[in-house]
């Protein structure tokens, strides 16, 4: 049993069932991201957690203690909203105690705990203003001073750093990951956000459309995804799926594509237990960072396999080249070196690290290997 | 793990507290108005007459009404009133809007100026026209003072035109209001439009026909709705500019329901007209409610 | 092109300025004429209006018709002037405007931040019934009041102004209220404030500006209202408007012209003050109770 347990949690709204049969159990101290795209039932499983939402059936558990039906006060969880949820009439002090008045702490108590936790997060100077004279990134520390301050069992976040610019989402991210790394505290955080929540985590539960598709340390996610949902999801830019064949050559199973002139191209799978898929279609997964130039090949990796073809488009990103050819009749991105003498309209010769490769069920979008 | 806790009491309460604190509003609205409705319905298929009595006569107050010379009239005139109210206010409203847009050094006076009289009660709009459209004290008598002795305008003491007295206070009441609306909506278009069509090379005249004055649509639509509900409302006015008459020349449904019901003592049939009005209401708002509260999604 | 930018990026000629703000002035003249000339003769004696022009500054300047209009002047059968009903006027208005504007905050807030299941459709019902031509319901609240025994009371024009007014102030509150994300409320749950608490500390301190707006617009509809006031008030609970208007259309004797303007401005002043201190609010409402918020 965990700290944190969601057991069988379903939730339907009249006929819609718009969660199914989530079981998630969450140890202390960890850091659990919730990420999907948006109506994949995130957000309902965060608020149903924090108890502003019924829960159909199946149980919510913390510390032990059954919560469904509990006021979301007395759960002893503190959240942090997308909007801040800042009560625009009170100062930053008034608006970090609120939650201690209403729990009758007394003033002293109130004021000390305050104190710190503005100290904690560096916004002692902002105590006396109102929320519509800060910045976004200060409103968002006090959102998360008016959480700290509660000292809960549990810290929920709900998409907390996507009303920033791009450089402060980055710096606050970095913030809540010390802010977890120095307090120890269990969160379950909410994004649709895939790099934050790699970025974050301890573990990832990946979903769409009301199920959790996969749940696991953001390696696992990232290296072995259950289905091709999560594959292309996770990572950008996204996993490349190309249509490929599975034939045995020397005893070993590969990949037959075709390249952009109609050629057949093998590349061999370093996972033998692809053997009983001899002569069938399969979706064949590689990352673009899989596909380089030879010089930019992962030296560690046993499986290095080149690939001919023509070179569609190139995209120098300052550090890297992204490349866009066709294959098997599909988009394909490589990331080369940026310096890789890559020319659009030419053939090139590019490396393929099939150690990486995943292979799909395409029927089933289930991975079949590795 | 069992089920251990219990729904607690402090939860369940907050459930419900915001419906008991919505209760009361409701109960009323439900009460005071639809079954109101419901009642006075039920009076138009009785034989009401000076108090309220439960003989069913099905269809005939509406029969009745249909017949009473004094309830086509009321009807003639609602179609004249509104029709010209409505179009006359959209008309005077865009063009005011239109022209105060521009920039104009003033506008924050004018505008206050264009829009008082719809603080003001009809009665007092009905005491000031009734009196300046009086060819005996009023702008007539002026213009023969200062000397244009031909002048004539005797329409509200002429049955014939009576009505169009009423549509000129009632516009002089509202029509500020709609510029207000016109203004609202000329102010929440995209600058960038404009300077886009101007590039374009649009004329101010293809600018405002082609661009700007479609993209009013909201707008035109809204000051319909009000308009109409409010023509078809009508009643103060009348009592006070013309009291109805010359003769019957300004009835309206509304004061064709009051007098039916309680002056000439017909309730059943004053009941019908004040159905036939709420039917009229219903057409023209229901449809517009429903559009501006369906879930933007 | 002209080196003023217009502030809707159009430009004018020059001609075309000259003949806007010409429209635009006979317009205001048009709007202001009924105004000043009801205060111009209401200051002149009698005998100057109906042997005069009604644009002449009075010759002999008087206040005889003010001070007769307000407490002097017959009204239906009595010599009372304007002032009891300007009093039971104030003393209709003043709670009606109250009750009604607590009552629809607190739907408003229900509306918004409790949703549940019909509650859009009971709005909607509560929202037509502003829109609903009184006549259909007159009757049936006359013998209502009847039974309740405030047929012709004070308390009864109120209890009919609040039931036929939340709709709009609930309105005005739920419009108001849905700017306000939903998450301030679940905030505000988690840190344990309940229903009344949230409302009390965080959604009323910031209503200021609705409250106005609610309040003036009440103020100004009930005020003016006339078919409720001349169906259900008695001769001890007539309001202002139904006074002026019995004693502008009174039969007996000489029109007392000046009189009747000067009642006339008595009825209109408080409305007219209230939209000369807080036109914005004013305008504000009577957008609100057409467009969506």
């Amino acid at each position: 049993m965990g700290f944190l347990d969601i057991a069988n949690v379903t939730k339907s709204y009249g006929n819609v069932e718009v969660l199914h049969k989530v079981d998630i159990s969450v140890a202390e101290g960890e850091f659990l991201v919730l990420v999907g795209p948006s109506g994949c039932g995130k957000s309902t499983l965060l608020n149903m957690i924090a108890g502003l939402e019924g829960i159909t059936s199946g149980e919510i558990a913390i510390k032990g203690r059954a919560m469904n039906g509990v006021h979301p006060s007395k759960r002893n969880i503190a959240m942090v909203f997308q909007s801040y949820a800042l009560y625009p009439n009170m100062t930053v002090g008034q608006n970090i105690t609120f939650g201690l008045e209403m729990h009758g702490t007394p003033k002293p108590e109130r004021e000390a705990a305050m104190k710190k936790v503005a100290a904690m997060l560096q916004i002692d100077k902002l105590l006396d203003r109102k929320p519509g004279q800060l910045s976004g990134g200060q409103r968002q520390r006090v959102a998360m001073g008016r959480a700290l301050v509660r000292n809960p069992d549990v810290f929920l976040f709900d998409e907390p750093l996507s009303n920033l610019d791009a450089k402060l989402r980055v710096d606050m991210r970095t913030e809540i990951k010390k802010l977890h790394q120095s307090l120890k505290t269990t969160i379950v955080y909410v994004t649709h956000d895939q790099i934050e929540a790699m970025t974050l985590s301890t573990r990832i539960a990946v979903m769409n459309k009301g199920y959790v598709q996969q749940l696991g340390t953001p390696k696992e996610i990232y290296d072995t995804p259950a289905n091709i949902f999560v594959a292309t999801f996770m990572g950008s830019p996204a996993m490349n799926i190309v249509p490929a064949r599975v034939v045995m050559q020397d005893g070993a199973p590969h990949a037959e594509v075709r390249d952009a002139s109609g050629g057949v191209q093998r590349l061999r799978f370093s996972q033998q237990n692809l053997a009983g898929w001899q002569g069938r279609e399969i979706a064949l997964g590689i990352r673009p960072e899989a596909i380089t130039d030879p010089e930019g090949a992962d030296r560690k990796s046993g499986n290095i396999q080149t690939l001919t073809n023509l070179v569609g488009v190139t995209e120098p990103a300052g550090s890297d080249t992204f490349v866009t050819m066709a294959l098997s009749g599909k988009d394909v991105i490589g990331r080369m070196r940026a310096d890789a003498a890559v020319v659009a309209g030419q053939t090139f010769e590019f490396a393929v690290n099939m150690e990486k490769a995943v292979a799909f069920d395409p029927a089933t979008e289930e991975r079949i290997a590795p | 793990m069992a089920r251990s806790t219990a729904i607690d009491m402090r939860t369940r309460l907050q459930e419900w507290i915001p419906k008991i604190v919505l209760a009361p509003s409701v109960a009323t609205t439900l009460i005071f108005v639809y079954g109101f409705i419901l009642f006075t319905v039920y009076l138009s298929f009785t034989n009401s007459k000076i108090l309220p009595t439960y003989g069913w006569v099905g269809w005939h107050n509406y029969w009745r009404l249909f017949q009473l010379p004094m309830w086509s009239v009321a009807l003639e005139n609602l179609a004249i009133f509104a029709s010209l109210y409505i179009a006359i206010c959209i008309a005077i409203g865009l063009g005011l809007a239109i022209f105060l847009d521009q920039k104009i050094r003033g506008e924050g006076m004018l505008r206050p100026i264009f829009l008082y009289p719809m603080a003001l009660s009809f009665i007092v709009t009905g005491t000031a026209w009734k009196w300046l459209l009086d060819p005996g004290i009023g702008i007539e008598h002026t213009l023969h003072l200062w000397g244009w002795t031909s002048f004539h305008f005797t329409w509200i003491k002429d049955s014939n035109y009576a009505i169009y007295c009423v549509v000129l206070a009632a516009v002089w009441q509202t029509s500020g209001f709609v510029m207000a609306m016109f203004l609202a909506g000329l102010r929440g278009i995209d600058n960038e439009i404009l300077k886009a069509a101007q590039m374009d090379g649009a004329s101010n005249w293809n600018l405002y026909r082609r661009i700007i004055i479609p993209q009013l649509r909201p707008a035109f639509l809204s000051a319909f709705v009000i308009l109409a509900h409010l023509a078809i409302k009508s009643y103060d006015l009348v009592v006070a500019l013309t009291g109805g008459g010359p003769g019957w020349a300004t009835q309206l449904p509304a004061t064709f329901m009051y007098s039916y019901t309680f002056t000439r003592n017909e309730m059943g049939v004053g009941a019908s007209s004040a159905v036939i009005m709420l039917m009229m209401i219903a057409a023209i708002m229901i449809p517009y409610l429903y559009a501006e509260l369906k879930e933007p999604k | 092109m002209s080196a003023a930018t217009p502030g809707n990026a159009v430009s004018t000629g020059r001609f075309t300025r000259v003949l806007i703000y010409v429209t635009l002035l006979i317009f205001a003249l048009f709007y202001l004429l009924p105004l000043a000339v009801m205060l111009l003769n209401s200051v002149k004696p009698l005998s100057e209006i109906t042997g005069g022009n009604m644009m002449a500054l009075p010759k002999v300047w008087t206040i005889k018709p003010w001070l007769e209009a307000w407490s002097t002047a017959q009204i239906g059968v009595q010599p009372t002037g304007l002032r009891p009903y300007f009093i039971n006027s104030i003393e209709i208005v003043v709670p009606a405007v109250v009750i009604s504007t607590v009552l629809g905050a607190l739907n408003g807030y229900v509306l918004t931040k409790w949703r549940f299941r019909g509650a859009q459709v009971l709005f909607g019902l509560m929202l037509f019934s502003c829109f609903i031509p009184f006549q259909i319901v007159l009757i049936p609240m006359a013998r209502v009041l009847g039974l309740l025994g405030l047929a012709g009371t004070v308390p009864g024009l109120i209890l009919v102004h609040v039931v036929y007014g939340i709709g709009f102030t609930t309105l005005y509150f739920r419009n108001y209220y849905a700017a306000f994300p939903t998450e301030l409320v679940r905030a505000a749950q988690i840190d344990g404030a309940g229903f009344f608490r949230i409302f009390w500390r965080i959604l009323l301190p910031l209503s200021g500006p609705i409250i106005v707006v609610s309040v003036i617009w009440q103020f100004t509809n009930i005020w003016n209202d006339f078919l409720f006031g001349s169906s259900f008030a008695g001769q001890a609970s007539q309001p202002i408007t139904v006074a002026l208007n019995n004693l502008v259309q009174s039969s007996t004797g000489v029109k007392a012209y000046n009189v009747h303007f000067a009642g006339a401005i008595y009825a209109a002043l408080p409305t007219l003050v209230v939209y000369i201190v807080s036109g914005r609010f004013f305008v504000r409402g009577l957008m609100a109770g057409s467009v969506k918020g």
